[in-house]
């Protein structure tokens, strides 16, 4: 199925979100759509799907002019949309997910659940996949949900799927598989809007690209034409100059010492160390225990055994306020679940951690505490209209900024940052990069766990690599650690001398 | 589409916000006057002086506890003890004062009694895990239960009660013509105000409704403040107890039934979330001060009491329904 939007202009008020775009996206093709936040395409794909109308412009399906009249009306139409957030009942069956208001009844009006499963194991099979249908969803990982969320599209024979940020929850290895299953339904005829801020999986998946900005198409083309350089100008219009800064290492003395750790069906046997004004990357598969090491480090989790040293001094830390005390912060990968508290203000939460503070005698002194947010706000540019509208209002770059305020706000001089980029535009990434070199200028540890292997490479001066709770190996990022070197690790294997 | 343009939406749309936030925490003070006007037209004596401090006293019992829920609420929690706390602790209070102890001690040890009550449910909340309207409904049977088993069903009175000067001027007293118990009430407000807007624990308590595994992780102790919050509600109601028992010269096993429908009613009126995080104490007294004068005008403009309780039951109605609206 071949789909052409052409000229589609959409305003809120005033408020001019797409100005005469073009999307084209041709039968059996892979289409990465990219753009910041704000660029406008979650309202392209709004229109496409119908959950919104457009204020002109034409969609043509095979050259056929159509309107949908909703996301059901699409559907039929096979063009099926899976977000990033899935709908799924956590608490259901997987059948019953993958029915659900679509159940087969028999003449009775009882559920038919015997032709239910033979349609969703042929649907498994054409995919190469299998789960028991019997298995309550939420115990699944994110990766098998999104399999899933992909079985319900191909049942309602979609011959379009739009996916919104598919790899954000999934790890590489589960990457892999949905990308095998992306060029299967290819090759079988199914095209492909991938939506992700991740250059490098974009360059690898996808066949064609389009970029918008501010409401523009600015770029439609091959991907074999571009390079992760020209992708990200184009996205953010000007010339950010190398997507990472450069590093300048200066590491210090030795602040943090972790020396066995044991949690157990977590990790085992965990040692490792950081110092001042180091960065120390921590790579592996999700689920190799790297967060559950750092949610155990900053007492938000039990650990069975192991010491804490803090300047070669041991110290007790059993909660998350023990951790504050000895000057540990921590950005949590969830920064909307544990986090931030999105319907309170900025600026109610950047104080979170630092309440203390800001006391004088008994009460909280008000102007102390707009100068010390004002200040915070001022020196990590966080684009907000008053620091008293509400967090989760901003967009990801700058609700992440708030996190990190939180932080450096506390003072802290160790500080764990648990995949400080997911869900953060090109721009804001940068200027992340950049705040994380300042502070590391200033003396600050910082342990960085990421699954994007770019990333941990560009910005790590160690890295340490987990394998299903085992510390595989800490290396030394020079130049020649390549990411297959860190990927070999990370999936049990030993690195090559 | 240019930057400024969307700008000065954003601008906008964050002023209408805010003039719509300070409009909405009028909502119960318009209310409240809404409510006197129609009761003053259809009975003027309710404006006199006389009339209005009986109002006040009559309000201060559900004020009280009121207060102290309204911490309850902001976590999210709630707590249906209220009453059983309120009967457990003024029946202790009263045998205490019967049997010698001096008045001010007995009463004294009686609200530290309904402190250490209150933290119990806070255990059995945080430490036990048990959802905060099971663990009260629980001990709110058991608290009642131990009331009936101390007094042997009987009420508490004895002339040494109604001989003490300190007894009879809690609940029936008058300090400067404004009675006691209204005083009490305001200056436990003004405490509990401090305490909720100006202090780090009342950042800690909302914080623990808006979200409160992000509340954790900053480094809040949630388990202790928590536990804290169910005391300052133990505290509240205990020293309702005393006025009550004041004012009825007499401790009754039975006192406080359903006193804690009339306190959530009293927090939900003032516009404060059952969800948590959202709501202010200045909100509940009004709350307490609507429920107050519709009990009020209504006995002056001869309702009878059947009708009183579905009045109030619709008052409530509306004012979620208003609130929800505002939301959408």
């Amino acid at each position: 199925m071949k789909i052409d939007m052409i000229g589609i202009s959409k305003s809120f008020g005033n408020n001019h979100v797409l100005r005469d775009v073009d999307f084209h996206l041709g039968s059996a093709e892979v289409h990465a759509l990219m753009g910041e936040n704000g660029a406008g395409k979650s309202t392209l794909m709004n229109i496409l799907t119908g959950l919104i109308n457009s204020d002109s412009g034409t969609i043509l399906v095979d050259d056929q002019e159509v309107h949908f009249n909703g996301p059901k009306d699409a559907e039929e139409h096979g063009i099926s949309f899976i977000h990033q957030e899935m709908n799924n009942f956590g608490e259901m069956t997987v059948l019953e997910n993958m029915f659900l208001n679509n159940e087969v009844k028999n003449k009775w009006g009882i559920v038919d659940e015997k032709t239910m499963r033979t349609a969703a194991l042929k649907i498994f099979k054409t995919l190469h996949i299998n789960y028991d249908l019997n298995e309550i969803i939420g115990n699944l990982s994110i990766g098998a949900q999104q399999m899933i969320e992909i079985s319900k599209a191909m049942m309602s024979d979609a011959k379009v799927i739009i996916m919104d940020e598919p790899t954000a929850a999934l790890t590489n290895s589960e990457i892999t598989s949905l990308f095998t299953t992306v060029n299967n339904l290819k090759a079988q005829g199914v095209s492909f809007i991938y939506i992700s801020h991740r250059v490098e999986e974009n360059m690898k998946i996808a066949d064609k690209i389009t970029i918008m900005r501010d409401g523009h198409t600015v770029d439609e083309s091959l991907i074999s034409d571009n390079s992760v350089e020209k992708i990200v100008t184009n996205m953010v219009g000007r010339d950010i100059g190398d997507f990472y800064p450069e590093r300048h290492v200066h590491a210090g003395k030795k602040v943090l010492s972790v020396s066995h750790f044991e949690s157990e069906g977590k990790f085992h046997d965990i040692n490792f160390t950081v110092e001042a004004g180091e960065i120390l990357g921590f790579s592996g598969l999700m689920g190799s225990g790297r967060t559950e090491v750092m949610r155990a480090i900053f007492g938000v989790d039990h650990r069975n055994a192991g010491d804490l040293l803090i300047n070669d001094k041991k110290v007790k830390i059993t909660s998350p306020s023990d951790a504050i005390q000895h000057g540990i912060g921590f950005v949590t990968e969830n920064r909307k679940d544990e986090g931030l508290i999105l319907d309170f203000s900025v600026s109610e939460n950047i104080i979170m951690p630092s309440l203390k503070d800001l006391v004088k005698k008994y009460f909280i002194d008000e102007k102390v505490k707009d100068d010390f947010v004002n200040l915070l706000v001022k020196r990590l540019t966080i684009k907000t209209e008053g620091t008293d509208i509400n967090a989760g209002s901003l967009s990801g770059g700058n609700q992440q900024k708030v996190v990190l305020a939180k932080w450096i706000g506390a003072g802290s001089n160790i500080l764990i940052l648990d995949e400080p980029t997911r869900g953060v535009d090109v721009g804001a990434k940068r200027e992340i990069y950049d705040l994380i070199n300042e502070l590391t200028d200033r003396g600050v540890a910082i342990i960085m766990v990421s699954s994007d292997l770019p990333e941990i490479l560009a910005m790590s001066d160690r890295i340490a690599v987990m394998y299903e709770g085992q510390m595989m190996a800490i290396v030394d990022n020079s130049h020649h650690v390549t990411e297959s070197d860190i990927m070999t690790l990370a999936t049990g294997g030993k690195m090559n001398d | 589409m240019t930057n400024t343009d969307r700008e000065q939406k954003v601008v906008k749309e964050v002023k209408d916000k805010k003039v719509l936030q300070k409009l909405s925490g009028l909502g119960p003070v318009l209310a409240l006057i809404v409510l006197a006007l129609i009761t003053t037209v259809m009975n003027p004596s309710f404006l006199d002086p006389n009339n209005l401090l009986n109002l006040l006293r009559q309000v201060s019992i559900n004020g009280l506890i009121a207060f102290g829920m309204t911490f309850v609420i902001l976590t999210g929690g709630i707590d249906l003890s209220v009453g059983a706390i309120l009967a457990l602790t003024s029946a202790l209070s009263a045998m205490m004062i019967t049997s010698g102890v001096p008045t001010l001690i007995a009463m004294l040890i009686g609200i530290i009694f309904g402190g250490l009550l209150g933290g119990l449910n806070g255990l059995l909340i945080t430490k036990g895990g048990a959802a905060p309207f099971i663990a009260s409904l629980a001990t709110m049977t058991i608290f009642r239960g131990a009331t009936y088993v101390f007094t042997d069903g009987n009420p508490i009175t004895s002339k040494v009660m109604n001989d003490s000067f300190i007894f009879q001027f809690i609940g029936r007293g008058y300090f400067f013509g404004i009675p006691v118990p209204v005083i009490i009430m305001l200056i436990s407000f003004l405490i509990l105000y401090m305490l909720l807007h100006k202090m780090t624990f009342g950042r800690k308590t909302y914080a623990l409704g808006g979200n409160e595994k992000a509340a954790f992780v900053s480094g809040i102790k949630v388990n202790l403040t928590k536990t804290w919050i169910y005391v300052i509600s133990g505290i509240m109601s205990s020293a309702a107890g005393m006025i009550l028992i004041s004012r009825l010269s007499s401790a009754q096993p039975d006192a406080g039934t359903g006193f804690e429908m009339d306190a959530i009613a009293a927090v939900v009126l003032g516009g404060t979330s059952l969800a948590g995080g959202r709501g202010r104490i200045f909100g509940t007294l009004i709350g307490a001060l609507i429920i107050g004068t519709l009990n009020n005008g209504m006995n002056l403009i001869g309702i009878s009491s059947f009708y009183q309780q579905i009045v109030k039951g619709i008052v409530i109605i509306i004012a979620v329904l208003i609130d929800r609206r505002k939301k959408v």
